[in-house]
Order: C-alpha cells, then structure tokens, then sequence
C-alpha cells in the first residue's frame, strides 16, 4: 500500500535515510506522509549544524497535526531542502525524492546498523 | 516523526482507526464510509476527519460543493405551551422573534454570564403545539437536556423535553454548488429559502429538515433527517458532491472567524462571555435569561479582552494555546490557528487586551519558544460569500 524502497534505511520514527558514498540524504516516510495528510510547514536545522541520531532536528507540520523529526544518523548538515519552504507539498507528492529533507555527511556506518531494512519497517507499518 | 500535540484537537486527528474506543458514539452512517475515511475523537464521538485530503475537500466547498456527516451534533426538542417561555430564559437571543421554519444562533451562558455552548434555535411548524429543535454541540446534548429539564422543573413550566440526538442523522452540504444539488435532491423548491430558513422536504422519500445554514462560510444546507434513513440521504449526493471530514470543516470555520464550542471558549479551559468572544449581538438584553443581569453589566462597563483574527508574517503555524506577545509581555493567547488553505497563509484566532485589537496592530505569536511576527485583521479572513 505504501511505498517503501529497498535502497535506504528507516527509523521506526518514520524517517529514512538513504546514502551513496559521500552523503546520507534524510527525509520521512510515504507511510508518515499519508499519516500527517497534507504537509504545511517544516523547520529544518541550517547547513553546519549537527544532528544525532535518535534526537531531534525539526518538525514537521499538517493541517492537522504537529510532529518532531528525529535524526535516523548522526552528521553535519551540509544541505537543507529550501524549496520546501515554499512547498512543503512535496513532501506528499514525493517524499523519498523532492520531498527528501536534509543532506548530511556521512557519518558511522554503525549507525546504519541501528536502522530497519525496508522489510523490517514495512512490517511495523502494516 | 513522533506525534507532538498542539492540542488536545489535534492530538486527537492522529489515533489510527483500529485505537478507537468502543466507548465512543459512532455516527449512524459510520460503517457506510468507514472504509473510505480517516477517524477522529471528537466530542465523545468517532467522526471522520478527512477523506481523500483535507486541502482538497476544503477547496471542494470554497469552489463547488461537499457534504459533511455532522451527525455528532445534538437535538433537544421542546414542545408545550411553556415551551417559548423555556426557550427564552435559557437561550441568550430573543425567541419571540422566530416564527415557524426560522432560525436563530445564540448562546447557552451561565448565572455569570459565561458561554457554556452556542446553538442554533428552530421554531419547527406545528399546528397542534409550540415546537422548538435546538442543536448543541457534540458531547453537550445530555448537558443541555438536563438543563432544559432542571430549570422546567424549577420554574414548574408546561413543556417536554427530549433528547433526540440519537434518533437524527445530521449532514451539511456546503458550497456555491449546494442550492443546486439540495433542490435537486428535494421534492420542494429549497432555492427559496433565505440564510437561517428551513423547511420539511422529501429526500428520496425521507422526510428531512433542510435548512439554509452553515459552518463553513459558504452558501448551504443542513439536513436532519431520520438515523434509520440516514444513508439513504447520504446516497442522494454521492458522487456529485465531495465527502468532507471534520479536518476541512475546521479550516473552513477558522476562516470565517466563527466559534468553535470547547476551544475557543469553553466554561472550564476558556470561560469567555458572549460580548469579549465577538459574539455579543446574539444577546438580547431585553429579554430575561439565565446570566441576563451579569451581561447587561459587562456590556455596561465593556470588555477588557477581545477575540481577534491574527496572520502570522513570519513562517510558521500559530496553534491552539500558543502565546500571544506585546513588547515581550505575555498579553493573549491563541485559541485556534491552521493554516488557512485559501490564502496560503497561517492565521489564527485568539484574545488579546481590548487596546491591542485593532487591524493592523502588530504583535508576536511563540511557537515553539520563537517569538513570530503576527498582524491584528479583520475576519472573515476571507471575503464572505
């Protein structure tokens, strides 16, 4: 029902993270965009800031709800999605691709390990 | 992404379908779409809040027309030839004025003159009694009910009370669109009707009520018909007409600046009197009702707080509870705030001091500890229909 692509990791807080050799790109779920509904704003941390995995580092907001992000890796921040600010749409219409959240570098591959297959989150939402 | 809560409302919007309570009340026409739509608590109530996207049923009744199950509203039904004098001493407007088939909103207030609910008021024709329907809000019906029945008894008025919430299924078909889809749905012209009118149709043969009345600022009618006949109603303007849940209906009404019972006033959490909520020309001081003498001294020395209409210029979404600054002072709060789908915008409704009210005053909401830059406007929000 809800599309959960092989090649990225998830958190059971609903956000994922996805990696090629450089950087993790970060963002939330298809399950957690149908969730929330329509998407109206999300605050996002600034190019240079740390984020921890498991901690806060945003929020994200519906029309009908309000709800902190959590960091799926730990990392520096090297790209936020700007044009959410005027779109926040997109996390709806596309969250594992426009609608993806932040840039980081990479950090421990440990902390991959920490995060579900798409199988083992794809249970946890059905 | 962990749920955070605004508020309680909207804490609320999130319960998946399978954690709902078997306490609830559950609409007549609850499993008819309880397949299509997203639930919420609401009022004691299980209630759809969207069924494809809140964005999208809002836009349905701005541009076209929706239909919403608002079967969580209540039904008192007061007859007898008391029944006016009852009507009156618990209700803040004047109810003399009403004739058959009208409507009028007032407000239920307290010996102190504190809103308790708002209602809308029908004078049902009969020709044997004097018959009155009035309609509090979801999860006030048995409140009301005893209300209506203690002070009958204590005053020895000639007049029976019923709760009939439960016999009635209520829908509201809203938007530019709905006089075309009620009048052909109805076997009277309805097109007639002026705002506040009602008058008994068939309905695929179902005897409904259908009023021109509404909750969204926009042209429309809602209907009470039968809870038995409820989805034979419904089927009348299915597919024509939008299926909207309670999530659009809440934008819809914050654009509009109107009242919601329970959140922007409230007895216990947000005890407001009717003349500081903006909605002081529902009483009628020349007519005697419970919290009459209270009011006509607040009206006397006027209020010190106001509820107001604010657009936030900054990014960000003012919720229900969020503080309202003046010159880093605490001066106000927000009651209720979304972003407005209409306008793009972040507005909210709230009270702040009566100095502070004025368009174009500039004050700060708090989200989330940041002070955001918001203006004082006029509401509607919107240009009214």
């Amino acid at each position: 029902m809800f599309e959960t692509p092989e090649d990225r990791k998830y958190q059971e807080s609903h956000e994922y993270a996805t990696t090629d050799d450089e950087t993790v790109t970060i963002g939330i779920t298809d399950f957690a965009q149908d969730e929330l509904g329509d998407v109206v704003f999300v605050e996002l941390p600034e190019v240079g800031d740390d984020i921890s995995q498991g901690e806060e580092f945003g929020v994200v907001e519906s029309i009908k709800a309000v709800s902190d992000l959590y960091a799926p890796i730990s990392g520096t921040v090297t790209e936020v999605n700007e044009e959410l600010f005027d779109r926040p749409e997109l996390v709806n219409e596309d969250p594992y691709g426009e609608g993806w959240m932040l840039k980081v570098d990479r950090g421990d591959d440990a902390d991959f390990d920490a995060l579900l297959s798409a199988d083992e989150y794809r249970e946890q939402t059905e | 992404m962990t749920l955070l809560a605004a508020t309680e409302h909207t804490k609320t919007f999130l319960v998946p379908n399978q954690a709902i309570s078997m306490a609830h009340r559950k609409p007549p026409l609850y499993d008819v779409y309880a397949a299509d739509a997203t639930f919420t608590e609401f009022g004691g109530w299980d209630m759809p809040v969207e069924f494809d996207s809140i964005r999208a049923e809002h836009a349905a009744v701005r541009e076209s027309v929706g239909v919403f199950d608002v079967s969580h509203m209540g039904e008192i039904v007061v007859t007898g030839s008391d029944a006016t004098a009852l009507m009156q001493r618990l209700t803040s407007n004047d109810v003399s004025a009403l004739a058959p088939g009208d409507s009028q909103y007032a407000m239920l207030t307290d010996e102190s003159g504190t809103i308790v609910d708002d209602t809308i008021v029908y004078q049902l024709p009969d020709e044997e009694t004097t018959r009155y329907l009035f309609v509090p809000n979801a999860g006030h019906d048995e409140e009301a009910y005893r209300r209506w029945v203690d002070h009958r008894d204590e005053w020895d008025l000639d007049a029976e009370v019923r709760n009939e919430t439960d016999a009635w299924a209520m829908l509201a078909v809203q938007g530019p669109d709905a006089p075309d889809v009620v009048d052909a749905a109805t076997d009277v012209d309805v097109t007639p009707l002026s705002w506040g009118e009602a008058t008994y149709a068939d309905i695929d043969g179902v005897r409904s009520w259908v009023s021109r009345t509404g909750y969204t600022g926009e042209d429309g009618f809602e209907i009470l018909c039968p809870s038995d006949d409820a989805e034979t109603v419904w089927s009348a303007f299915e597919g024509d007409v939008t299926p909207c849940g309670l999530g659009c209906r809440d934008t819809l009404r914050t654009e509009m600046g109107f009242l919601l019972s329970g959140q922007d006033f409230d007895p216990v959490e947000e005890p407001r009197n009717p003349y500081e909520a903006g909605v002081g020309w529902t009483v009628d001081l020349d007519t005697d009702f419970v919290g009459r003498d209270a009011l006509a001294e607040i009206e006397r020395e006027g209020v010190t707080e106001t509820f107001v209409g604010l657009i936030l210029r900054e990014r960000g979404i003012a919720r229900h509870g969020h503080e309202i600054v003046a010159d880093g002072e605490v001066v106000g709060h927000v009651t209720s705030g979304t972003m407005s789908p209409t306008l793009g915008e972040a507005i909210a409704l709230g009270y702040v001091p009566t100095d502070l009210a004025d368009p174009g005053t500039e004050l700060s909401v708090v989200v989330r500890d940041q002070e955001k830059r918001a203006e004082i406007v006029s509401t509607p929000f919107i240009e009214d229909n």
